[in-house]
Parts: structure tokens; C-alpha cells; sequence
């Protein structure tokens, strides 16, 4: 067994919505997060999936505390840096990283991508004057781009290389944890793969463990060992990779599951059980009583709305396997297995 | 340039206006996967843009057709001229700063050069188009009533009534709930699954016989994507119209299209049924594509992705566009791959199933290699 390296034990983070002032005025938040809690092993890769407002941005972003959590503890190698100051929290900054979803944006387009992935170096003093270059054309040269690049522009690179120079930036400090905050899903298909296949190695090769957040199932299914599906805040199931793809419990998995476009059908698999939803995800301002899902759900009954479901392991799960729900039972049909 | 595309230059020329029932049916019969008569003919449509960089072949020599009630799919990725067709389709380029030549006929009636205030009838009448953004496509400051009656009444003389009323039941028709109190709301009111709805509900209150579909559910969630991909397949069953759908997800392909097209820098390079092009693809790139997403059912192995980058469009390479990313490329003899474009061919010598690719044996090379490893 490997160390733990990262637990995180019923975050919350709840934003403040400013309301008309009336009379009497009620304080309204928003309830991004609201109690998550998981553990990363080193080396491992955790997936949260889900669609968007289910929290699972803005939990990786109080993971590297880009947010202070409303509550909860988010404990690395045994202390807690849930509430930590800005200076006390620096030494930690620099073992959890982050890579954006959107490498136009994250990149400051007036900076030099030498000057991009040395400022981390500089910071953290982590090389000696006059060796920034070197280590950043190591980087470049790791991270699958040309050394003499080092002196351009992020304008003068496609999207896929730009994700690259943010994944050369984040890993600029040797991070244990890296959190990739939907890294493909602004590339083309043949170029999410490239980055698919880097993240892989540098996983692999470094030792790097990986909290990856993604809404396309195919993406986590292919990199993580271990996921979470969250809704409106809250994770729903959470099990080991194939527990999760071939055994679903909760609902609100199988149907996402069900809901993905897949190429299996067409390769002369018989076409996969239909679950649709109905509607929209609820307000996280005002979530539904009880259970979350349960406007969405076809099996909700009376109970749903009155106790909310615990993510406990269901009597008929294997092993590490849990689910949120009064119903949760195995669906194992909803995939064509093509393997 | 080398162009050669599939059909002659000069045959366009004389299709300009109405060539002959018999080298229409031939010409149609050739091109089209089915076999049905199509609704939508694009023949050897270019799309250039001058720039002051020189002039962006942003397509070229493409050609398609689609009938009534069928729904051809548009794949590539960004740059490859899918949506700069369609919009060339629903002549949406600024005239000033566009060249298209080529012939788009919709029910016989050739399009291209037809002038604004005639292409005004017909758009949004016997053709629309549902967009990518329903955030940034419906105006802001209407309410979405508003807007579907403006839609309606530009295409029919009738009062303010009768077009909220026809307006009331297309929403209901998509799935509004509540259509009477959606109708006074604005769209800032609406999710983004529901105003992708009253999209829809927009595009279709004129009952178009042709939709162009520009990746419908890309900014959309999964869930809200199948209730959408669900919406338009009824529909079309219902409505019996032609689907152009454009989209980079193979995965929405497979559950959606009877055709198939994929572009690449401009051009289209394989184009079949959609069984023939995703189950029997016959073209590097398409295999290139279909190995590099991790798809739901797959197995965890290593993604094989395509190296490299698109071409620029302001420089296409000479030969094929795809041979610098090509593994295949010495498998042909000589350098045919860099020196000549590859025509859009029949896989299997006859058949309405086309690529774009000088490999010989292409069967043997996706069964042998490619198809063991998608499983």
C-alpha cells in the first residue's frame, strides 16, 4: 500500500450571493461544495467527473487553495492546509500545482515561455542565477516542445502546445500532486490524445499524482484508477475504475454513462440500455431536500425527499465501492465492451 | 494548384442554372451514399478568404448531397472548413471578403451568386440553422417569444396572434415546459439545455426542409446532450427534413448520422455511410482519429494520437494535406504522397463510398492493423 498523500475531509465551500435587500433579508449562498471527502494516494489518479456546477472545479481549486474552503480539512502529508495563512502556506504551493482547462487564458500572453515556466523557479528559489535556462529548456524538451522555443510568445503556439507550456509551468516546481482542471477538453481529438498520452508518462515516470477533473467519461475512464462522481456539490459514487464503468450503482452514474455518444454503437454492438434524464440540474442555491438527485430521478420515492442518502459501501458492492443512494443497485449492461 | 477534384470545373459551370434532368440524376446518383434523391447538392464548392497574409483555401473542391429525412454529418476538427461550408451552405459569409464558387443547389435551385434579398426568402424559410452558442445566437434584449414570432412572420403574412400561437407549439413540440410562460421570458432566463431548445423551436417554425446543425451540443452537459441529439432524431422523423450535422464527436456521429464526411484542411477526405466510414474506414486520418479518443467501452491502453499539426490553410502543402502527419506515407511508391493530391475515390474500385488516399491496400491495412487495435 502506498502512502496517503492528500485527504480531504468533508470540504465545503459555500459562496455568498448578494440579494436584493428587502425586508426580511435572508443571506442566500450558493453551496458549490458542500462535504466532499476523498483520499489521494502517491502516485495515484483520482477522477471527478460531472456536468458543469457539480463543485468539481472549485474543488480542485481549494485543493490548491486558489479558494479557502468555507469548511472542512484538506490535509497533505499530515497537516492541515484547509485555513492556512499565505505565508505559512507557500512551502505547499509548490507540491500541489495546477493546470488550467483553457491554455489561452492561463498563459500571460506578454511573458516569454521562459519567463512563464521560470518565475515558479525563481520563486521557491529552486535554481541557482544562470542556470534558469537550462532547466527551462529541460522542461520544454520533457514536456514535448522544441528547447528553442524558449524565447517566443504564447500567441506563436497552437492550443495544444500552450496546454504543454501550462503543464511545463506546473511541473517547473517538482509537485507531488498536480490537479488538472479539464486539461483536453479545449483540444481537438487528435491533439487531446498527444496531451493524454504526456499526462500518462509524466505520471508514470515522475511519480506524479494526478487529481483529475474531467466531464468526459471516456477521458477518466482512460486515466484515472479511481473516481468520484459528483452532482450538485456532493459525490454521489466513488469506487475503483472498473467498479464504476462496469457495475454503476447510483442513478445519476448509470445514466451519465448512458447519456455518452459511443462509438460502440456503431461497431455493430448492440445499442447499450437508454437512461435519459429529464430537465436541468437544480439551483445549488436552493438544492432538493434530501437526496440531490431526486427531481431528476426515476426511482426517487418518498423517502429521497426526506432523508438525505449517506455514501456508504451498499451490501451488494465490492469491495472500496460506495454510492449515495436509498436504491443504489449494479447496473452492469450499460456499455458495450469492446475489449 | 493541383486540383483535381471530383467533379470537372467545367461541369460546374454549366450547372450554374439548371443543367439537365438526366446529368443532374447521374451526377446526384453518384455522389450520394444512399441512392435517394437528394434535397442538398454542394458541388465542388471553394470557400477563400483574402487575407493580408495571402489568400486562406479555407475549402475546397467539396461536394455533397443530402435527401430528405436523412442526416449527413460533417466531422473534422477545428480548421478543417466544416463550419465555413455550412455557413456557405446558408450564405452567411460576408460577400465583400469571401470568394465561393462551386454550385450549392437546394431542391433543384442553385444558390450560389443567387443575390441577398432572394437568399433572404429562403433562409430561415426552406433552410436554417441551429448554432453551437445559443448563449450568443439569441439576442439578449427579446424575449424568446419575440423572437420565434419576428421568425415566423418574416416568412408568413400573418397577425401577431396566429404567429404566437404557432410560436407556443413549437415550443411545446421541443420539450419546453410551460411553453405560455417561457414565451415572455428572456433568454438569460433560460438553461442552456432549454434556450439550445428554443433554438431549435426557432430554426424549425418554418418547417425547413434543410437544417444545419453547427456542433448543437458541444457547450452543453451529457445529459442535456443526449436529450437534445434525442430531440433532433424525432424530429427529423417527424419533419422528414434533410440534417447537415456538424461536429467533431465521433461519438455523436455514431449515434446520429446516416452519411458521413470527414474534412480535413479544406477538403473532404472520405465520405460514405456512416457504417462504411466508422466501421470500415478507408483513409489514415479517419483511422488516425478513430485511435486517438478513449472512448466509454474502450480498454485502458495507450492512445495512439496523430502527430503533429494541421496545415496552414494560407500554404497547403502540394500532394496530399495529410501526408506529413501520415504514418503510411512510405508504404506508397515514390513520393506520390507529397507531390500529388490524392481524388476522392471509391474504396472498392465502384460503390458510393469514397477516401482521399493513394494507399493501395487499404482494406487489408484496416483489418490487419488498425481494427485489432480498436477492439
Amino acid at each position: 500500500m502506498s502512502e496517503t498523500l492528500l485527504q480531504v475531509r468533508d470540504l465545503k465551500m459555500h459562496f455568498p450571493i448578494k440579494e436584493a435587500a428587502g425586508l426580511g433579508r435572508t443571506k442566500k449562498v450558493v453551496q458549490a461544495v458542500d462535504g466532499v471527502s476523498f483520499e489521494l494516494k502517491a502516485g495515484a489518479s483520482l477522477g471527478l467527473v460531472g456536468e458543469s456546477g457539480c463543485g468539481k472545479s472549485t474543488t480542485g481549486r481549494m485543493i490548491t487553495r486558489l479558494l479557502t474552503p468555507t469548511a472542512g480539512e484538506i490535509v497533505f502529508k499530515g497537516t492541515d492546509i484547509a485555513q492556512l495563512k499565505e505565508r505559512e502556506l507557500r512551502p505547499f504551493r509548490r507540491q500541489l500545482q495546477i493546470v488550467f482547462q483553457d491554455p489561452y487564458s492561463s498563459l500571460n500572453p506578454r511573458q516569454t515561455v521562459s519567463n512563464i515556466i521560470s518565475t515558479p523557479l525563481r520563486v521557491h528559489n529552486l535554481v541557482k542565477k544562470g542556470q534558469e535556462l537550462a532547466r527551462v529548456q529541460e522542461l520544454l524538451e520533457r514536456v514535448g516542445l522544441n528547447p528553442e522555443h524558449h524565447n517566443r510568445y504564447p500567441n506563436e503556439f497552437s492550443g495544444g502546445q500552450r496546454q504543454r507550456i501550462g503543464i511545463a509551468r506546473a511541473l517547473a516546481v517538482e509537485p507531488e500532486v498536480i490537479i488538472a482542471d479539464e486539461p483536453v477538453s479545449a483540444l481537438d481529438v487528435s491533439i487531446q490524445a498527444q496531451v493524454m498520452n504526456l499526462l500518462e508518462d509524466l505520471r508514470k515516470d515522475l511519480g506524479i499524482a494526478f487529481v483529475f477533473i474531467a466531464h468526459d467519461l471516456g477521458v477518466v475512464r482512460h486515466f484515472c484508477d479511481e473516481v468520484a462522481v459528483m452532482y450538485l456539490g456532493k459525490i454521489v459514487e466513488q469506487g475503483s475504475r472498473d467498479q464504476i464503468y462496469n457495475a454503476p450503482q447510483h442513478p445519476y452514474t448509470q445514466a451519465l454513462l448512458s447519456a455518452a455518444p459511443d462509438l460502440g454503437t456503431i461497431r455493430g454492438v448492440p445499442p447499450k440500455e437508454r437512461i435519459r434524464l429529464v430537465g436541468d440540474v437544480p439551483s445549488p442555491i436552493d438544492p432538493p431536500s434530501g437526496c440531490r438527485f431526486r427531481t431528476r430521478c426515476w426511482k426517487a420515492e418518498d423517502i429521497c425527499a426526506t432523508q438525505e442518502p449517506l455514501l456508504e459501501i451498499k451490501p451488494q458492492s465490492t469491495q472500496g465501492h460506495t454510492a449515495a443512494c436509498h436504491f443504489a443497485e449494479p447496473k452492469v449492461d450499460l456499455i458495450a465492451e469492446t475489449a | 494548384m493541383a486540383e483535381s477534384a471530383a467533379t470537372p470545373a467545367d461541369a460546374t459551370a454549366d450547372a450554374q442554372r439548371g443543367p439537365s434532368v438526366a446529368t443532374r440524376e447521374r451526377r446526384q446518383g453518384s455522389i450520394n451514399p444512399s441512392g435517394e434523391t437528394p434535397y442538398l447538392v454542394v458541388e465542388d464548392l471553394a470557400v477563400k478568404f483574402p487575407t493580408a497574409d495571402g489568400l486562406v483555401s479555407a475549402v475546397n473542391g467539396l461536394s455533397y448531397s443530402v435527401p430528405l429525412g436523412r442526416t449527413l454529418a460533417i466531422v473534422g476538427e477545428s480548421g478543417s472548413g466544416k463550419s465555413v461550408s455550412s455557413m456557405a451552405v446558408m450564405g452567411l459569409h460576408d460577400r465583400k471578403r469571401t470568394r465561393i464558387t462551386g454550385s450549392i443547389r437546394l431542391g433543384g435551385d442553385e444558390l450560389v451568386g443567387l443575390p441577398e434579398n432572394e437568399l433572404m426568402k429562403i433562409r430561415g424559410d426552406a433552410m436554417s440553422m441551429v448554432f453551437q452558442d445559443p448563449q450568443s445566437s439569441l439576442h439578449p434584449l427579446y424575449t424568446i417569444g419575440n423572437q420565434l414570432v419576428e421568425a415566423y412572420r418574416v416568412h408568413h403574412k400573418v397577425s401577431k396572434d396566429v404567429a404566437k400561437k404557432r410560436s407556443l407549439e413549437m415550443l411545446d413540440l421541443v420539450g419546453i415546459p410551460n411553453p405560455a410562460r417561457r414565451f415572455s421570458q428572456y433568454p438569460h432566463e433560460f438553461s442552456g439545455g432549454m434556450r439550445q431548445r428554443a433554438m431549435i423551436a426557432m430554426s424549425l417554425i418554418n418547417d425547413p426542409k434543410l437544417v444545419i446543425a453547427d456542433e448543437p451540443t458541444t457547450a452543453l452537459d451529457v445529459t442535456v446532450q443526449a436529450q437534445i441529439l434525442d430531440l433532433l432524431n424525432n424530429l427529423q422523423k417527424e419533419f422528414g427534413s434533410a440534417i447537415v450535422l456538424i461536429t467533431h464527436d465521433l461519438g455523436v456521429v455514431a449515434e446520429m448520422a446516416d452519411d458521413v464526411l470527414v474534412m480535413y484542411a479544406g477538403r473532404c477526405v472520405e465520405y460514405g455511410t456512416a457504417e462504411d466510414v466508422l466501421a470500415n474506414p478507408r483513409m489514415p486520418y479517419t483511422w488516425g482519429l478513430l485511435e486517438s479518443i478513449p472512448t466509454v467501452s474502450a480498454a485502458n491502453e495507450r492512445l495512439r494520437p496523430i502527430k503533429g499539426l494541421p496545415p496552414s490553410l494560407l500554404n497547403l502543402p502540394q500532394g496530399c494535406s495529410f501526408s506529413a502527419r501520415c504514418p503510411y506515407v512510405d508504404r506508397v511508391k515514390g513520393e506520390l504522397c507529397t507531390t500529388q493530391l490524392p481524388d476522392l475515390l471509391p474504396v472498392d474500385g465502384a460503390g458510393a463510398h469514397t477516401s482521399r488516399c493513394h494507399l493501395h491496400d487499404k482494406a487489408s491495412i484496416y483489418e490487419t492493423e488498425i481494427a485489432p487495435r480498436l477492439g
